[in-house]
């Protein structure tokens, strides 16, 4: 199979790293070469945080670049916006809905876009937002919207549940399993807004 | 049993397997996870040192003492262990001896985006590039092995995107080593001029045996294409955007080795092509070698240049012509920058400092986010330490004018690190400055390692801590208070008494980072918006928990941890 590639997005300490693990484990087991590639240090830290996961028969690069995700899943709706270009013409922009103000516009120095939600539809992405925060929450911890989302993924994906369970069992600590459990259910039927 | 693996990780893996025993490393992204993996194994003793050379001069003495070792560090790191690096390079080892150094194409989280292949030439010391998790672990087995055989230590090249990108690894069992004997053998360990003239001789030896080992091992590898049209050179993670953009369009000659470089390889593969590209990230080195053996159809640094990552689609579009199509929104996307936590405590420091218009003499850590909006405190950022000794050479420059106005800025751990020494230079030589150590006792910036001052090793059992008020009196400095950066009006306070001060002072602003785990928060605070005035006073302190909206302060009750400096600073009481 060609090598796929999927960018998990969001803001410094949403839990994208963790998302990606869950990812790369699902599809190892699956049985492809997987490349999972993350940054640490100074981005984590309140800033923009991307990672990149890529699968097939033999995956070289770990890196996606502009015009080449065939899926983008955005844990915030300025980071999806901002990495619209990374996607593939018709490729698959999975948004959170939440809202977190950069530095920039805390500080008055710019404006949050508004209307993202449609502005992206137009611009021709296949999206798929939801509410992740409030689903986390309603599992529990807002902490969890990183699972809701890899729910939402798991739903558009073709692979058996039973390797997303043995994945996030893998991922989550003991303690958080059932939660991270139930936000993963709510995230496999939650409806795009 | 199949794995994915970080680089890091699977590097680690690597030393368990080969036997390694003793690892001595300081942290620095992106080299620190290999540490923290290896302690892991039971069977490896594994500490952070106070800093790259004590780890360096601990993992040789290791494998003098007959035990594999290892140290770890980032590529500015190894500018601290050039020293006993290139005196180890003379006496090489006894028991093999593995060096990881991480450079970081593209700075995602350094001072400077330096190549590290010219210290491995310049100390005559090998070394290994490996371009994948996978590779990470079959080198650095390999190369203890080649160690022990050449008698020299080994370096290992990471990169941010080998070291931090996770593939699939085979894991395999340790191989468990004994104790090589120890004979006490001067003539190769006591580098007096006498008997280092001996070792030099040995080096260049050793040198041109390397030269013909790289000519032939398994490390360096020829990849033919019958549709190619052209040759390219390439190593590391460079390797990897080399196959993805061009697949079977070019041959490739891939260096795992890439210190001492082959030569009749080179000649040989060169001459297949009428064209061949060297595409290696950062500096010309492979490129330059190409040109000192007499392959003059290279071009590399004329097309790629020296600066940041060469992936996929520079490659495509420099050599192929080829550019991916994509759309953008019309929107100005504001920019996300790091910034400090809700409740870091270096930030009511930085506040305070801005307000005084103090100039700051900063280092490397967390608080170097302090030169950022809003605050932008900061005035340098150098290297580890810079903070007190460029403090020192600022005040003796300026004199009286900048003594009462100047102040260094460093962290617990980089204090431990290189910033005890700039603070006895203070002492020594009469310096009326103002030291600020901000210990929030933990290593943060590469994810709360523990350090000399924590009480705690890296396996998190009890350690001796270092007392920075005696230490800091010890070293003779007579003026040394504790303030905690939570309290605006006392940290204000104090800054100002210290450098109204006629003699050295060290103030040190103690509060654990907020996202330590035994740290308990307060509830997060609200905003009566009743009382709001929306005059943008806590909007000063840069927390990424509070914004505006519709002309009233909002505090988001997700990320506030209730560190109340917003309260104290808001002068109509509408915090609570």
């Amino acid at each position: 199979m060609e090598t796929k590639s999927i960018m998990i997005v969001g803001v410094g300490g949403q839990g994208s790293l963790l998302a990606s693990r869950l990812l790369g484990n699902v599809l190892l087991a699956q049985g492809f070469d997987v490349k999972v590639s993350e940054v640490h240090g100074m981005s984590q830290r309140g800033g923009s945080v991307v990672t990149y996961v890529k699968y097939g028969d033999k995956v070289y690069s770990p890196v996606i670049e502009k015009g080449e995700a065939d899926a983008v899943i955005s844990f915030e709706l300025l980071e999806a916006a901002r990495c619209l270009p990374y996607l593939k013409k018709g490729g698959h922009l999975i948004t959170s809905t939440q809202q977190i103000d950069p530095m920039p516009v805390i500080t008055g120095a710019a404006q949050y876009p508004e209307n993202l939600v449609e502005k992206l539809r137009a611009a021709g992405a296949e999206l798929v937002a939801v509410d992740a925060l409030a689903l986390a929450e309603q599992a529990g911890t807002a902490k969890a919207s990183n699972v809701v989302l890899m729910g939402v993924l798991a739903a558009r994906m073709d692979y058996p549940m039973e390797l997303w369970q043995k994945a996030i069992e893998q991922c989550v600590p003991a303690k958080f399993l059932e939660l991270n459990k139930k936000a993963f259910e709510l995230g496999l039927s939650a409806e795009s807004v | 049993m199949k794995k994915l693996m970080l680089g890091n990780e699977a590097f680690a893996r690597g030393l368990y397997e080969a036997g390694c025993k003793v690892v001595s490393s300081y942290p620095g992204t992106p080299s620190t996870e290999i540490t923290e993996e290896v302690a892991k194994y039971d069977e490896v003793y594994a500490e952070w040192a106070p800093n790259e050379k004590v780890a360096m001069e601990t993992a040789l003495g290791a494998s003098i003492a007959g035990a594999r070792s290892f140290c770890g560090m980032k590529h500015v790191g190894l500018n601290v262990a050039a020293d006993p690096l290139y005196t180890a390079g003379y006496t090489g080892v006894n028991a093999g001896m593995v060096i990881a150094v991480a450079d970081d194409q593209g700075m995602h989280s350094s001072q400077n985006e330096q190549d590290s292949r010219h210290h491995a030439i310049a100390s005559k010391v090998p070394m290994l590039e490996p371009s994948d998790s996978t590779e990470c672990k079959e080198f650095v087995k390999l190369a203890f092995e080649l160690s022990e055989k050449f008698d020299a230590p080994f370096i290992v090249r990471m990169s941010t995107r080998v070291a931090h990108s996770q593939s699939i690894v085979e894991m395999e069992d340790r191989q468990e080593l004994g104790l090589k004997p120890y004979e006490k053998t001067p003539q190769k360990f006591v580098m007096m001029p006498a008997y280092a003239k001996g070792r030099h001789v040995f080096v260049e030896e050793r040198t041109k045996k390397l030269i013909e080992y790289a000519e032939t091992t398994p490390l360096n590898r020829v990849e033919i294409s019958d549709k190619a049209e052209f040759g390219v050179i390439t190593n590391g993670a460079a390797y990897q955007y080399v196959k993805e953009a061009l697949g079977d369009k070019a041959s490739v000659l891939k260096l795992g080795m890439v210190n001492p470089l082959p030569e009749k390889l080179i000649q040989d593969f060169a001459a297949k092509y009428e064209q061949v590209y060297v595409i290696e990230e950062l500096d010309g080195i492979i490129e330059e070698h190409c040109r000192n053996i007499g392959v003059n159809n290279v071009k590399g640094k004329e097309i790629f240049g020296y600066i940041g990552e060469l992936p996929q689609s520079v490659i495509a579009e420099k050599l192929l012509g080829e550019k991916k199509e994509f759309s953008a929104l019309e929107d100005n996307i504001p920019v996300r920058p790091p910034v400090m936590c809700p409740g870091c405590p270096h930030r009511g420091l930085f506040y305070c400092l801005k307000k005084l218009g103090v100039t700051v003499s900063g280092d490397i850590g967390c608080y170097t986010l302090g030169a950022a909006a809003p605050l932008n405190a900061i005035d340098t950022t150098i290297c580890m330490g810079a903070s007190i000794s460029g403090l020192h050479g600022f005040n003796k420059a300026r004199g009286a004018e900048s003594e009462h106005n100047t102040v260094a800025v460093i962290g617990d751990s980089t204090f431990m690190h290189s910033g005890m020494t700039g603070l006895v230079n203070i002492a020594y030589n009469n310096s009326n400055s103002t030291v600020i150590i901000l210990d929030n006792s933990i290593t943060g910036m590469t994810g709360h390692q523990q350090n000399p001052t924590t009480g705690k090793n890296l396996k998190g059992d009890p350690a001796a801590a270092v007392n920075l008020e005696e230490l800091c009196k010890a070293i003779g400095i007579k003026r040394v208070r504790v303030t905690d950066p939570y309290k605006l009006a006392e940290t204000e306070a104090a800054i100002k008494e210290e450098l109204a001060a006629d003699e050295a002072s060290v103030i040190i602003s103690r509060r654990p980072c907020a996202l330590l785990k035994y740290v308990k928060h307060n509830p997060p605070f609200k905003v009566n918006t009743e009382k709001c005035v929306g005059c943008k006073m806590c909007m000063k302190l840069g927390c990424p928990a509070i914004s505006m909206r519709d002309g009233k302060a909002v505090i988001d009750h997700t990320q506030c941890v209730g560190c109340g400096i917003c309260k104290e600073q808001c002068k109509v009481g509408a915090i609570e």
